[in-house]
């Protein structure tokens, strides 16, 4: 007789090691070292910490590590390891005006104080295999210069000062922390940047570019993108005074959008923000765009019914871990749930035969 | 070798007692217990990620953690068998977390994780039903909007379910739901019985066992408490009806248990046998005692 199929947990263990096997590939080639993977592979890195909304180069090199690459399931390690640390304080608020810039750029003003900064960027390069990569051992030197000290405000605040920004009010709530209590809508912007800053890349990206393309446009100008080190300050009650805790390195986009302003408020220009972990510009951006088209509430615009201005859509879908696991659920057995549509398919054309017959 | 062990000794004394901490246990049974209160009412519940992905049990594996207690026995099925692989997996976790027994017979269990099916065995006072649940809104598929949901919660605001299975019976002469089957509990919430078929829809009518519900993406939790009235939507001239296969186990020869359908030879011949293991092994032992 036959008997259905046993020995899932024996499946399962096998199924494991078989994966350790070929995560590790060919024995012959050195096995890849975390620190190689934390310096060579930065922006895979970023990506990892941004997402997996956990700053830690080491945790993230060996997510990828073990994740063979896949970006999303590294993410995930990550993000499974963050829910089972304490928090045991809350730092200080960084300040990005004093970001120690590796690139800023403005593309709304030719020259500003404290000046355009290139910074290490794929934008000019022509997109053509290097071949010299493959010769091993390469260890290129770029012409340094002593850190240009000067300050550099934030470009949004020259326009500030005409009254040509609208000004952001702190509105002196706590910002809501997405992991510590569950989100219900219509939520705040808090959450809303929170949300996005963890978002999958790839969903941002299209949802961003949508608006570009007419679904909700509002042409936005790049008024600022920095990259660079902030101190992470900590208040310590026993001392009495913060301090430095840490050096992470965020990228922080401000974008200048048009507002036509109402009857009782004149056009001023209005302001998307996008703050991400470590360099992941395009990610940046990208939350910036979808963070003004989700304001036309707050702002009185029309809502066009474009997917980037839905709150409910955008945010509970931009997150990779809980859409990827929903996806790939799916995989599961559902013999039981299909057998039950089965019987019922059965049933509804056996009826209608009949009825035909009639 | 003692590297090996130390390193799993190290696995378990780095987590918590059933893996989550303290803290958020106590948040999810203020979420459970508001649940229970209030039957049939989606709490949410600020869910963590887990080790597993979203949709696999998450919502189920932290309630299971937070009702837990270390001389629980527990029993993890899903679709309705204890050695299904992600059976096997979450079991697997929780032995390692939690060090608890484990079983697989429905009535030796104080706390069972189902997946899809309510066992045949009929459940016990203090027995914990904990269930995995995908989407927790039976509105969802009827209105997206997490905000409209919620306001036709609030409102009773059922009109539109209820157009919905007469557009089935207008249309097909049956509704057109079976697993997922929405019910009311209480005489007040609609309320999502997780994807089980609903054959399985009259056990949990006036059930002597707690049971719990677990959505972990979705953030939610809802719950029906002890002994209280479940009624599977339906009309009077069309009742509800609970549906299988009309065969018998060709295991254990049961004929009024849930049955799987195998295909069992190349040209598509097909055999029933029961989804729930623990209960077919049951009969086998009770069948081959007759014999003797």
């Amino acid at each position: 007789m036959y008997v259905a199929v046993k020995g899932g947990e024996v499946a399962i263990d096998n199924a494991h090691s078989w994966m350790s096997e070929i995560r590790r590939g060919d024995t012959s080639i050195p096995n890849i070292t975390l620190d190689q993977i934390s310096e060579q592979l930065t922006l895979g890195v970023d990506r990892v910490m941004s997402e997996g909304s956990l700053y830690d180069k080491d945790l993230a090199a060996l997510a990828i590590k073990q994740s063979r690459g896949d970006l999303i399931e590294a993410i995930f390690l990550l993000r499974a390891y963050r829910t089972t640390l304490t928090r045991f304080s809350y730092s200080k608020p960084v300040n990005t005006a004093n970001m120690t810039c590796l690139r800023r750029i403005s593309a709304t003003f030719k020259d500003i104080p404290g000046g355009q900064k290139l910074g290490p960027t794929f934008d000019y390069t022509h997109r053509l295999l290097d071949f010299k990569l493959l010769a091993e051992n390469e260890a290129p030197i770029s012409p340094t210069k002593k850190y240009n000290d000067n300050k550099m405000p934030h470009v949004l605040s020259f326009l500030n000062q005409e009254d040509l920004m609208q000004n952001e009010k702190d509105n002196n709530l706590d910002p809501i922390d997405i992991t510590r209590e569950p989100i219900s809508y219509p939520t705040s912007r808090s959450a809303r940047l929170q949300a996005l800053s963890r978002g999958d890349e790839g969903f941002l990206l299209g949802l961003a570019y949508s608006t570009q393309r007419g679904y909700a446009r509002n042409h936005a100008f790049v008024g600022e993108l920095r990259i660079g080190i902030v101190d992470i300050e900590l208040y310590i009650p026993e001392l009495g005074f913060e301090i430095n805790v840490a050096e992470i390195i965020l990228t922080e986009c401000e974008t200048v959008n048009q507002f036509q302003g109402s009857k009782i408020e004149p056009p001023q220009f209005t302001r998307g923000y996008g703050l991400v972990f470590g360099q992941t510009e395009r990610k940046a951006l990208a939350m910036a765009l979808i963070d003004r088209a989700l304001r036309w509430k707050e702002l009185g615009e029309d809502y066009s019914g474009a997917p980037a201005q839905d709150e409910e859509f955008v945010i509970s879908h931009c997150d990779n871990i809980q859409a990827t696991g929903f996806l790939e659920h799916i995989k599961l057995p559902h013999y039981v749930d299909f057998q039950s549509e089965l019987e019922l398919i059965r049933k509804i054309r056996a009826d209608a035969k009949v009825n035909m017959k009639r | 070798m003692n590297e090996m062990s130390k390193n799993e000794n190290l696995d378990i004394q780095i987590y918590n007692f059933a893996y989550l901490d303290e803290n958020t246990k106590r948040m999810i049974r203020r979420a459970l217990l508001k649940a229970l209160c209030i039957p049939g009412y989606q709490v949410p519940f600020s869910s963590r990620e887990m080790p597993m992905p979203y949709g696999w049990g998450t919502g189920g594996i932290q309630v299971t953690s937070a009702c837990l207690i270390p001389k629980d026995i527990l029993k993890v099925i899903d679709q309705g068998a204890d050695d299904t692989t992600n059976a096997v997996s979450i079991r697997k976790f929780f032995q390692k977390t939690a060090n608890v027994a484990v079983t697989e017979k429905t009535s030796d269990a104080s706390l069972i994780q189902t997946r899809h099916r309510i066992p045949e065995t009929k459940l016990k006072e203090k027995q914990i039903l904990v269930y995995q649940v995908p989407i927790p809104e039976p509105l969802r598929f009827l209105e997206p909007r997490e905000t409209e949901t919620r306001k036709m919660h609030a409102l009773s605001e059922y009109g539109l379910m209820y157009v919905k299975l007469y557009e089935d019976i207008a249309k097909h002469g049956h509704i057109e739901t079976a697993y997922a089957y929405p019910v009311k509990t209480n005489g007040n919430y609609v309320t999502d019985p997780s994807p089980i078929p609903k054959f399985d829809n009259p056990k949990m009518n006036n059930s002597p066992a707690i049971q719990l519900f677990g959505a972990g993406r979705e953030q939610r939790i809802y719950a029906i408490p002890p002994y209280t009235n479940v009624k599977s939507l339906d009309f009077e001239d069309y009742p509800f009806e609970a549906m299988k296969a009309n065969f018998k186990c060709s295991i254990c020869g049961s004929s009024d248990s849930y049955l799987d359908e195998i295909i069992v030879s190349d040209d598509g011949k097909r055999s029933y046998i029961c989804s729930d293991t623990d209960y077919c092994k049951e009969q086998t032992k009770l069948n081959s005692k007759k014999e003797d």
